[in-house]
């Protein structure tokens, strides 16, 4: 590390130590100090060990990941659609937009069911409800269909009372809960109107409680903006999915804010996340073109739903009730419907006239509904025609 | 120093992936069968797979009836 010869012509007080030495200079961050030859040389040493404990850090953390994917690799006996091979398979499907909703005067990006399946709440690039920015990317329905919440662009999730009387400005009664440094990109109340999850551009998430807007648990380890969470199923269950622009989609512990499992398989940003009705799986939608499946207990991917005819991002995924179908939204405004279990797709739907944004199904799975870039928001249901 | 930083960093990513290494895992073809029993048991529920009876569509346009 020093290999120059130090001309030694300078005598006084070593910067470090203060005792009275020869010195010599060093650089420590660009900046120029005179240390004796005793604290040279341990300064040296130092960033030798520095450097080595970083060097094992790194090959220890190489070597742990090589590990985690010997072990998921191990027990990955079998594909899921070779165990559905005795599956029957599915007909043709028809499916009839029933609604088509155009109140928006701009792209529709996020919407959200009601629990008594017969409102939505949609959000989008205007100012329904008075907000103060002009993206809206994110609303959800409060559990008893009382509030909803919203944010976007304004780095904040407000939550407004819900009121179908005319006279009163929702506006007005307006809460700010969550305050994040970047903007929010989704959000979503908890089992209860009291607690909201939401998700930033600043690469985290956050548990919030809605009455004293204070931060319950942060959820760091995202390296990039994250763009999506769902919230796991059971009602017992505390853990919640997230996906970002790392490619990254990773399940949280509420109640620890600890990651407990990470999955890396991807090739673009992650923009939507949904979990199997069971809980035990969730799948997501992708810029990389395909949608894909994970398996929380056998930790690791199972599935993934890819056609070399699309090459477009899928922005939105839902799960129909007994999962068997996954409804995807893609960039190309068009959704791809395929069978979960045998890994093929069985319809595809066409009507929008420019990106599907967003894509929910109804909480009683009988319909779903898609929002798009086109302004609408259509509302379809159907069925199997059996061959 | 900034190398400190970054060496907390990488002690946080090591603990992390000690963490995950350690989860208990499932064979696929178990977790499969799971996944697929999940969906025959619910299938006769899921009305987008399998479509409604005639006459309890929410969606569906009114009708009217001629009585003769």
């Amino acid at each position: 590390m020093c290999d120059q010869t130090f001309l030694v012509n300078v005598f006084g007080s070593c910067d470090k130590c203060f005792k009275q030495r020869a010195l010599r200079p060093v650089f420590k961050k660009s900046q120029q100090l005179s240390y004796c030859s005793t604290c040279a040389e341990i300064m040296a040493t130092e960033g030798l060990r520095e450097n080595e404990t970083l060097a094992s850090l790194k090959s220890e953390a190489e070597s742990l990941k090589g590990k985690l994917e010997e072990e998921r690799a191990k027990l990955h006996d079998v594909e899921l659609h070779q165990v559905a091979e005795r599956v029957e398979a599915l007909g043709q499907f028809v499916m009839k937009t029933r609604r088509t909703l155009k109140g928006h005067g701009n792209k529709v990006l996020c919407m959200d069911w009601c629990k008594d399946k017969r409102r939505i709440v949609s959000s989008s690039q205007e100012h329904a409800v008075t907000m103060p920015c002009t993206w809206v990317m994110a609303c959800a329905y409060a559990p008893s269909g009382c509030a909803i919440a919203c944010g976007g662009l304004d780095n904040k999730c407000s939550v407004y009372p819900l009121t179908f009387d005319k006279n009163e400005n929702m506006a007005a009664k307006k809460k700010s809960v969550a305050m994040h440094t970047n903007y929010l990109s989704a959000c979503s109340f908890t089992n209860s109107d009291m607690q909201i999850l939401t998700a930033s551009g600043d690469g985290t998430c956050a548990l919030w409680d809605v009455e004293s807007g204070q931060l319950l648990q942060s959820f760091h380890g995202h390296g990039a903006d994250v763009l999506c969470l769902d919230l796991a199923p059971s009602e017992t269950g505390n853990t919640f999915v997230s996906g970002g622009c790392d490619k990254k989609a990773m399940v949280w512990d509420m109640r620890s804010g600890q990651c407990v499992q990470a999955f890396e398989t991807h090739e673009s940003d992650i923009n939507s996340v949904r979990y199997y009705p069971s809980g035990d799986a969730f799948a997501s939608g992708s810029d990389d073109a395909t949608c894909r499946l994970y398996d929380l207990r056998a930790d690791r991917e199972v599935a993934i739903y890819s056609k070399e005819s699309i090459i477009f991002g899928a922005s939105s995924v839902d799960f129909s009730l007994s999962g068997r179908l996954l409804f995807a939204g893609y960039n190309d405004y068009t959704i791809n419907v395929w069978d979960v279990l045998k890994g093929s797709r069985v319809s595809i739907l066409f009507g929008h006239e420019n990106r599907v944004s967003t894509l929910r199904v109804s909480p009683d799975g009988t319909a779903f509904c898609s929002g798009s870039w086109d302004h609408t928001l259509r509302v379809r249901d159907g069925g199997r025609w059996a061959f | 120093m900034s190398s400190g930083a970054s060496a907390n960093a990488l002690q946080h990513l090591v603990e992390q992936l000690k963490l995950e290494a350690a989860v208990e895992r499932i064979k696929v073809s178990q977790a499969a069968a799971e996944l697929q029993q999940y969906c025959m048991q619910n299938a006769c529920k899921d009305v987008l797979l399998v479509g409604v009876p005639a006459g309890s569509n929410p969606f569906r346009e009114p009708r009217s009836c001629a009585l003769l």
